[in-house]
């Protein structure tokens, strides 16, 4: 029961993660039509800038504020000069753009930090456990993580649905044309959709950094569940990335936990120990493949264009 | 394609007649690795102008191609591990796994279209390599290693580099061959017009699905025999063939050839092994007379250059080789 319960809350934790990277994308995608493969690269820099500006600067909070801004910059800066220039491209050329973008990123990160992987460590005020319920133990650094997601997602609800800002953005998603024709700067618009959509990365790079080793190609694997969870959800409607993100991080976590265990119920014990660790992984991608069967736009499409 | 004399048929009679003059250059000089190094061109090649018949001729934006050249290489291996030697069981299995791969993963992914499609795709190819990645009887990560090249029955030696490699470039041409034969046939009109309105199409009458359906088959198909050829080519498969950058690997060579073009994958492939195998000697060349000591480490960094290079061929040069090579023959028949 523990272990479940701990489980659980990793699938939560794993999944918040996952929506600030699949917010992100969604974003960007349901305004600017862009596919972006680079989002993973900008969740690599955060964690990389974390690292180096908590060492240089000896704080764990101001090393990931720092992080930030600078992910900020540079995820504003990539807009600036390549990607505004892929809008209104077809996907394939946002494909092979952003990909030649992760080749440019992977080797400045190695270029710039070497080949080996960095650590970040935890302050001791965030290392160690908090006892949630009677006899059950839990990491708070993953707590932290929890609430912080939380803030985010309700931040950018927030800002999403009842700000000005939140409502150019809106338009922008359903009629890109409309909103630039009625005197909205969409060229700003776009840049700060993006320079978001970087920072949500980044931040999740950072907090996923002391969990994991900092290493290159760190961002290609979770940019693909992210990529999975938007295509879930309904590319463009970060409900239905919030949704996705959530399944997808309890589905991951606990089929990893205790799909084998389900398996060898089922099957002999060789077959079921054979199956499992695959099958275990290949869970995310099944249930993406019977999703778009049955719902080809996700969960939450967005409003036809 | 017009029977002409212009730069680009006769840049293509030259790339087909240096292929196939190769051996005899590395016969009298001796060097053993630049017909390994054209094995994979060619075989690689032929893993993309199978992507071209579906991005190219039918616009099926697949983001999993790769996983058909996993599939076709670990039918080789794991029939080879289990004792089967023969080629004659071997790639008629290969290709028939790869069908029926491509059959299931069309039927499902053509139901949806655009970023959809790219993401279904890329999702497929994905379960294939972590299905491959979790199989610990056929090596799992590490991969699995061929002992014998396919067998035939004493017909072909596969472990003789030159037939090898002379197998490879005649699948080649026929896979070119096929593509040509079909995107002229009616099939391959259905297909080519699907591609520029799929509405219209249907509207005229066309089952579009099925067209597409069966061009995607086919495509997973060849791609499955150049899988058969990479695994007896390094004795070797791993999951890492499969892994979805290796899929962007072939788009790219698809675009930097040249999209929906006859030769242009294999001006692709040949583009994109060239700059791999030699952007760091040329790296290097250019740091030299500022850094000497870094020269060497700088040709590393190689994609850093190719990267942005990547975009640059996204934004400024649409057609690809291909489309330069038709521009230098047009001006040239104009003026």
């Amino acid at each position: 029961m523990t272990l479940f319960i701990e489980q659980c809350l990793n699938g939560l934790q794993f999944g918040l993660l996952l929506f600030l990277l699949a917010a992100g994308l969604t974003l960007v995608f349901g305004i600017m039509d862009l596919v972006n493969l680079a989002h993973g690269s900008l969740y690599m820099l955060g964690a990389y800038f974390a690292a180096t500006f908590t060492a240089w600067t000896g704080s764990f909070v101001l090393g990931a504020v720092l992080a930030l801004g600078a992910t900020l910059m540079v995820g504003m800066a990539v807009e600036v000069i390549a990607m505004r220039r892929l809008y209104g491209r077809d996907h394939l050329d946002h494909v092979l753009g952003t990909f030649g973008l992760i080749l440019f990123f992977d080797e400045a990160v190695r270029l710039i930090w070497g080949p080996a992987g960095l650590s970040l460590p935890l302050p001791g005020w965030l290392n160690t456990s908090v006892q949630i319920l009677p006899g059950i133990q839990y990491s708070a650094y993953r707590l932290a993580i929890i609430a912080v997601t939380l803030a985010v997602a309700a931040f950018l609800y927030v800002l999403v649905m009842r700000t000005r800002i939140g409502m150019l953005i809106r338009a922008g998603a359903s009629n890109r044309e409309m909103v630039a024709a009625l005197g909205v700067n969409i060229k700003l618009l776009f840049t700060l959709v993006f320079g978001l959509g970087a920072v949500l990365a980044g931040l999740a790079g950072l907090m996923q950094a002391p969990i994991l080793t900092v290493q290159i190609g760190m961002g290609e694997n979770i940019l693909i569940l992210a990529f999975v969870i938007t295509v879930i959800g309904g590319i463009g409607s970060i409900r239905g990335a919030f949704i996705a993100a959530l399944l997808v991080g309890f589905i991951d976590t606990l089929g990893r936990a205790f799909f084998p265990e389900l398996l060898r119920m089922v099957l002999s014990g060789p077959a079921a120990a054979t199956a499992a660790p695959a099958l275990s992984s290949m869970l995310i991608y099944i249930l993406m493949a019977v999703i778009l069967v049955a719902k080809p736009e996700g969960l939450f499409p967005v409003g036809s264009k | 394609m017009s029977g002409a004399l212009t730069p680009r048929n006769v840049v293509i009679a030259a790339l087909l007649v240096g292929l196939a003059l190769l051996p005899l250059y590395v016969s009298i000089t001796g060097d053993r690795f630049l017909l390994t190094l054209f094995t994979r061109i060619v075989i690689l090649a032929m893993a993309a102008v199978s992507l071209n018949l579906i991005l190219g001729y039918g616009g099926m934006m697949s983001f999993g191609h790769a996983a058909y050249l996993g599939i076709g290489g670990y039918t080789v291996a794991i029939l080879a591990f289990e004792g089967v030697q023969s080629g004659f069981v071997q790639w008629p299995l290969a290709l028939a796994a790869s069908a029926l791969f491509a059959l299931v993963v069309g039927a499902l992914s053509l139901r949806t279209r655009g970023v959809y499609f790219i993401m279904i795709t890329l999702a497929f190819a994905q379960m294939a390599y972590y299905l491959a990645s979790g199989m610990a009887r056929y090596g799992g990560d590490d991969g699995l290693g061929l002992d014998s090249r396919s067998q035939f029955a004493g017909l072909l030696n596969l472990s003789n580099k030159t037939t090898f490699y002379y197998v490879c470039l005649i699948l080649l041409c026929a896979s070119i061959l096929l593509v040509w034969r079909l995107t002229i046939s009616r099939f391959g009109m259905v297909l080519r017009g699907t591609r520029s309105n799929e509405t219209r199409m249907r509207a005229i009458g066309f089952p579009t699905y099925r067209y597409k359906l069966a061009g995607f088959v086919i495509a997973g198909t060849m791609c499955g025999l150049a899988g058969a050829l990479v695994a007896n080519h390094t004795d070797f498969v791993s999951p890492a063939m499969m892994y979805w950058t290796r899929s962007g690997d072939l788009i790219v060579m698809v675009v930097l050839g040249g999209m929906g073009t006859l030769f242009g994958p294999v001006f692709g492939a040949l583009a994109l092994l060239f700059l791999e195998q030699f952007l760091p000697t040329l790296i290097s060349a250019v740091v030299r007379p500022f850094n000497p000591a870094g020269a060497v480490k700088a040709g590393e960094y190689w994609q850093i250059v190719l990267g942005p290079l990547l975009l640059l061929v996204v934004l400024f040069a649409r057609g690809g080789i291909d489309g330069l090579l038709r521009m230098l023959s047009s001006r040239e028949r104009h003026g």
